[in-house]
């Protein structure tokens, strides 16, 4: 029985192991009952509420992330999950009765969900927490044998999972492996029944190409550039409360909805610039740098991304609020960018960090063509007063998901789907739609040996063809006559 | 038609990419008319699309009406009758009356998709997603299979006479023209066929990061219990003779694969299978031939193992010209040979033996997850068991091959079988993106979600978080700084 996250070398051998480990215990049978699920469910929670501090503690020091922040968007998020989970799984588990076609009566049909078999779960580093255990939560509840594979980047959390969990769930049937590309190759070569992954593009291009090699179905929960469009017909104080909090106020900008860019009109700009900055002094003080309310950069790699967005020519020209930076504390100040030119990097790459800049048309409309040029991307935003406006924005920009007047909270509402589109990666869960997306929909139809028409089987005849023709545009007469089973003989 | 040039295909695909962002293919009266026009395609072109599928596989034309047109043309008007309801979208549930304003499920469609069919169902599978996919409001490429040749020449003609060729092509060609399409970014593949193409099709999407759908094979069982009226017997032989060999015989991915039968029983089920072929058909015409001399051949090794060989109770002989094969029943097959691990996709039916019934759980238990199992029973324990302790993209109880028909279950695989489900609302959303909308407005504000956060804040938050979370907002509401 190999040690659980363990310092012993994870190679392919050592997968294979685990997987038909896994495989065995769902084969017989383990993880199919409710009472396992809400077992194992019931023991998240417990180990969220004993563990909080331990949880906490490594959000911090992993990001520096404030405690309010993690307790709001990480702890109490997941306890929502859970709890949601242990009301509704009753129901969710039920077959559906669906109504059966005119062609196959007489006969009943239902949807049974069941769980897909063993599945492989690997997290991102910026939500360590919750955006680990949001799909696990999904796919033991569907009953599933999980493995979670937590990001190298978050290391503290990475080491506490792999630490804590075990004590609390089955580990004949749930396991935590630590590490990094080895791993995760070893991971990869494995055959999954279903793999669910949120990160970037890059590498879900190479675990996309794994699972084709199984036909495994994925789920990637991918980024982009999420814009927020403000049309001048608003209430700036708000708006700007609103922005910052979701920008900064989410891992300093290092989340996958966080507003990525602003659009607004030429006019409207420096009003907003000047709501903006006001906000943020209110918020983190003149001196960002000390307030305690804003998370860090996660590492050294991604300081580098971001000071080169920065630094390019004809961005760092633009920079009309912050711009300081402090490689040795990981820190870069709240950073506000006007026009940068629309093909600089800032402008083309999903920012992942505390620079916002802003981008100025004519008149609001126009800002539908700038995103609509650009991949579609996880979450789109608007700020307006304008009913017209928001409906248009709602019916023709494609995103994963679409909030108006606000930022941020299309992830706590859990009967909405969350996932993306196009270049934001496909699948979706939360909630419900977690269950169903680590569950197969059986569809299960029966008949009886009634209504034998002669008519469906060989040799065929022109009647029979006739009475096919009949029955296909549902003539009562045809069918009452086909359930009789006319004609008896050939 | 047979290579596309790049450059030909470059054009087509930014033309179709330019329609679907002008807008045409979203709105209500575009879908409505396509499907119409499909409609009036399946009626007035039923002798060309009965000639085509008589010259690709020599079909007999009931057959083709009750396996492909009809089936389509139930899946039109249902699409027709239900797509408004479809495109409306529901509302989402709100807990409390003020956060969010309100939030809703807005289905879009993905934008520009690519079809490929297979060739045992060639206008079938061609046609059944691309109801769905017109129905989402996407504009599409069907590459029909070039194993059905004609077939596929019948699209190619008649799909521009009634689709809006703007948004809908049909691109002919053999296997280089499908690698070709693949190079492009799609905004989903759906694709029917077998997994070793299913895998090139996936690897290429993997590329673009676009989503997939395989409809696959398997191998699907059919489970006979013992039945004790004979009229049963008789009706479940029917349903098996034809779930086996009535629909392209054989060649069919839900066809069923092989059978168990009790052992004290297979002897009468035996004979009854016998009879019930020698009625069903009495003449070659109608049963449809093996597809290629490269599937004939196949089938053939299939018999070769001189185990296998032995094992034959009726049937068994080949005609190389005419690529036909006998419809052929075997006994007890040993399980390692081909014919019992590869999917037969042809008019060879194993039997096999078991001492009870219900061993065939444990039988089924850690193989590939077909695309359906088919059950023959009374028992409802039984049948209990079997959805319980089986997997598979579908189960049927005392019939086969119907499931195809009923819009209200989903149709796909799972595991090895696939992944994706169509048919009925199932197609509409496999082509739709369901995007969330959430609206707030601007008089309630939470002030303690603003930082700066301290100690108070965090207790506040703490105390109340005592009620669920959603009680922890209802009460936030109330309170402004």
């Amino acid at each position: 029985m190999e040690e659980l996250g363990q310092k012993v070398s994870f190679d392919s051998k050592r997968a294979k192991e685990m997987v038909n480990e896994l495989r065995g215990s769902f084969e017989e049978g383990k993880t199919m009952g409710y009472e396992w699920r809400v077992e194992q469910l019931k023991a998240i929670l417990r180990m969220i509420n004993e563990r909080e501090a331990d949880f906490m503690a490594a959000l911090h020091s992993n990001l520096s992330k404030p405690y309010f922040e993690s307790f709001l968007h990480e702890i109490s998020l997941v306890r929502a999950s859970c709890s949601l989970f242990l009301k509704q799984l009753k129901h969710w588990m039920k077959p559906v009765k669906v109504p059966a076609a005119i062609t196959t009566y007489p006969s009943t049909a239902h949807i049974v969900s069941e769980p897909l078999g063993v599945v492989l779960v690997i997290l991102t580093w910026n939500y360590s927490f919750m955006l680990s255990l949001e799909p696990v939560i999904g796919a033991i509840a569907a009953g599933n044998a999980v493995v979670l594979k937590p990001s190298e980047v978050a290391p503290a959390t990475s080491a506490i999972f792999a630490k804590i969990f075990p004590e609390y769930v089955d580990n004949s049937c749930i396991r935590v492996v630590e590490g990094a590309i080895h791993e995760t190759t070893a991971l990869l070569e494995q055959r999954w029944d279903k793999i669910f992954y949120t990160g970037n593009s890059r590498v879900a291009k190479i675990i996309m190409t794994a699972a084709a090699k199984n036909l495994t179905p994925v789920i990637l929960e991918l980024g982009g550039k999420s814009p927020v469009v403000v049309d001048p017909d608003c209430d700036l104080k708000i708006v700007a409360k609103r922005i910052v909090v979701g920008k900064w106020g989410c891992n300093n900008g290092q989340a996958c909805v966080s507003p990525d860019y602003i659009i607004t009109t030429k006019s409207f700009a420096p009003q907003l610039v000047d709501a903006l900055k006001s906000t943020l002094e209110g918020f983190y003080g003149k001196d960002p740098q000390q307030s305690k309310d804003l998370s860090r950069i996660v590492n050294s790699e991604h300081f580098g991304r971001l000071t080169r967005l920065l630094d390019e020519d004809r961005v760092y020209d633009n920079v009309v609020h912050g711009g300081q930076r402090d490689e040795k504390q990981l820190f870069i100040a709240p950073t506000i960018v006007l026009d940068a030119p629309l093909d600089s990097l800032i402008m083309t790459e999903e920012i992942f960090g505390p620079l916002l800049p802003i981008t100025t048309v004519n008149k609001v409309e126009d800002s539908f063509s700038v995103i609509k040029s650009r991949p579609k991307p996880l979450s789109a935003y608007l700020f307006t007063k304008n009913k017209k406006l928001e409906e248009k924005f709602a019916m023709t920009i494609s995103a994963g998901g679409i909030l108006i007047n606000d930022t941020t909270l299309q992830v706590t509402n859990p009967d909405l789907p969350f996932g993306g589109v196009g270049e934001s990666g496909f699948g979706s869960y939360h909630g419900k739609f977690s269950f169903d997306a680590f569950s197969h929909k059986k569809g299960v139809l029966s008949r009886g040996f009634g209504g034998e028409t002669p008519a469906r089987y060989p040799p065929y005849t022109p009647w029979k063809q006739a009475l096919l023709r009949d029955l296909i545009n549902g003539s009562i007469i045809t069918l009452i006559l086909a359930l009789l089973g006319w004609p008896w003989r050939e | 038609m047979g290579f596309m040039e790049s450059v030909e295909l470059d054009s087509l695909v930014e033309e179709l990419r330019n329609t679907f962002e002008s807008g045409k293919t979203r709105s209500f009266a575009w879908r409505k008319a396509q499907l119409k026009s499909l409609l009036k395609l399946l009626e007035e072109k039923e002798e060309d699309i009965f000639m085509a599928l008589h010259k690709d596989l020599g079909k007999h034309h009931v057959e083709v009406f009750r396996d492909e047109i009809g089936v389509l043309i139930k899946s039109v008007n249902y699409a027709l009758d239900n797509l408004k309801s479809w495109m409306a979208g529901k509302k989402a549930y709100i807990p409390l009356a003020a956060f969010p304003s309100s939030a809703e499920i807005v289905p879009e469609p993905l934008g520009v998709l690519l079809l490929f069919s297979s060739w045992n169902f060639p206008i079938g599978l061609s046609l059944e997603p691309l109801i769905g996919a017109i129905s989402a409001g996407n504009a599409v490429v069907l590459k029909p299979s070039e194993i059905a040749p004609a077939s596929s020449e019948f699209l190619a003609k008649n799909i521009p006479l009634y689709l809006d060729n703007k948004s809908v092509k049909v691109v002919q060609g053999c296997q280089k023209v499908g690698e070709q399409l693949l190079q492009y970014k799609w905004d989903k593949i759906f694709f029917t066929g077998s997994s070793r193409v299913g895998r090139i099709v996936m690897s290429a999407a993997a590329k673009h990061l676009t989503p997939v759908a395989l409809e696959l094979g398997g191998k699907c069982p059919a489970i006979i219990d013992s039945l004790s009226s004979s009229k049963d017997r008789q009706a479940a032989i029917n349903r098996v003779v034809g779930g086996k060999w009535g629909s392209c015989y054989g060649q069919v991915c839900i066809g069923i694969d092989y059978l168990f039968v009790e052992e004290k029983f297979v002897s009468v089920v035996i004979e009854l299978l016998k009879a019930t072929i020698k009625r069903f058909y009495p003449k070659r015409e109608y049963m449809t031939k093996i597809v290629t001399k490269q599937h004939f051949q196949r089938l053939s090794s299939l018999l070769k193992d001189p185990e296998v060989a032995g094992s034959i109770v009726y049937g068994g002989s080949l005609d190389s010209d005419a690529l036909f094969i006998e419809p052929t029943i075997l006994v007890n097959p040993p399980l390692d040979s081909e014919i019992m691990t590869e999917e037969i996709f042809g008019p060879l039916l194993p039997i096999i033996t078991l001492k009870n019934i219900e061993d065939c759980i444990g039988f089924l238990r850690g193989k590939p997850k077909p695309l359906a199992i088919y059950a023959f029973t009374h028992n409802e324990n039984f049948k209990k068991r079997l959805i319980a302790e089986t997997s598979s993209g579908s189960i049927i109880f005392n019939d086969a091959i119907v499931q195809y028909l009923c819009d209200t279950i989903p149709f796909g695989g799972v595991g090895a079988s696939g992944f994706g489900q169509y048919h009925g609302k199932f197609s509409f959303e496999l082509f739709s993106h369901a995007k969330p909308v959430l609206r707030r407005n601007f008089w309630t504000e939470f002030t303690f979600r603003y930082p700066p956060w301290d100690e108070s804040k965090l207790k506040f938050m703490r105390l109340l978080y005592r009620f669920d979370y959603f009680g922890l907002l209802l009460l936030m509401l109330g309170l402004k700084r």
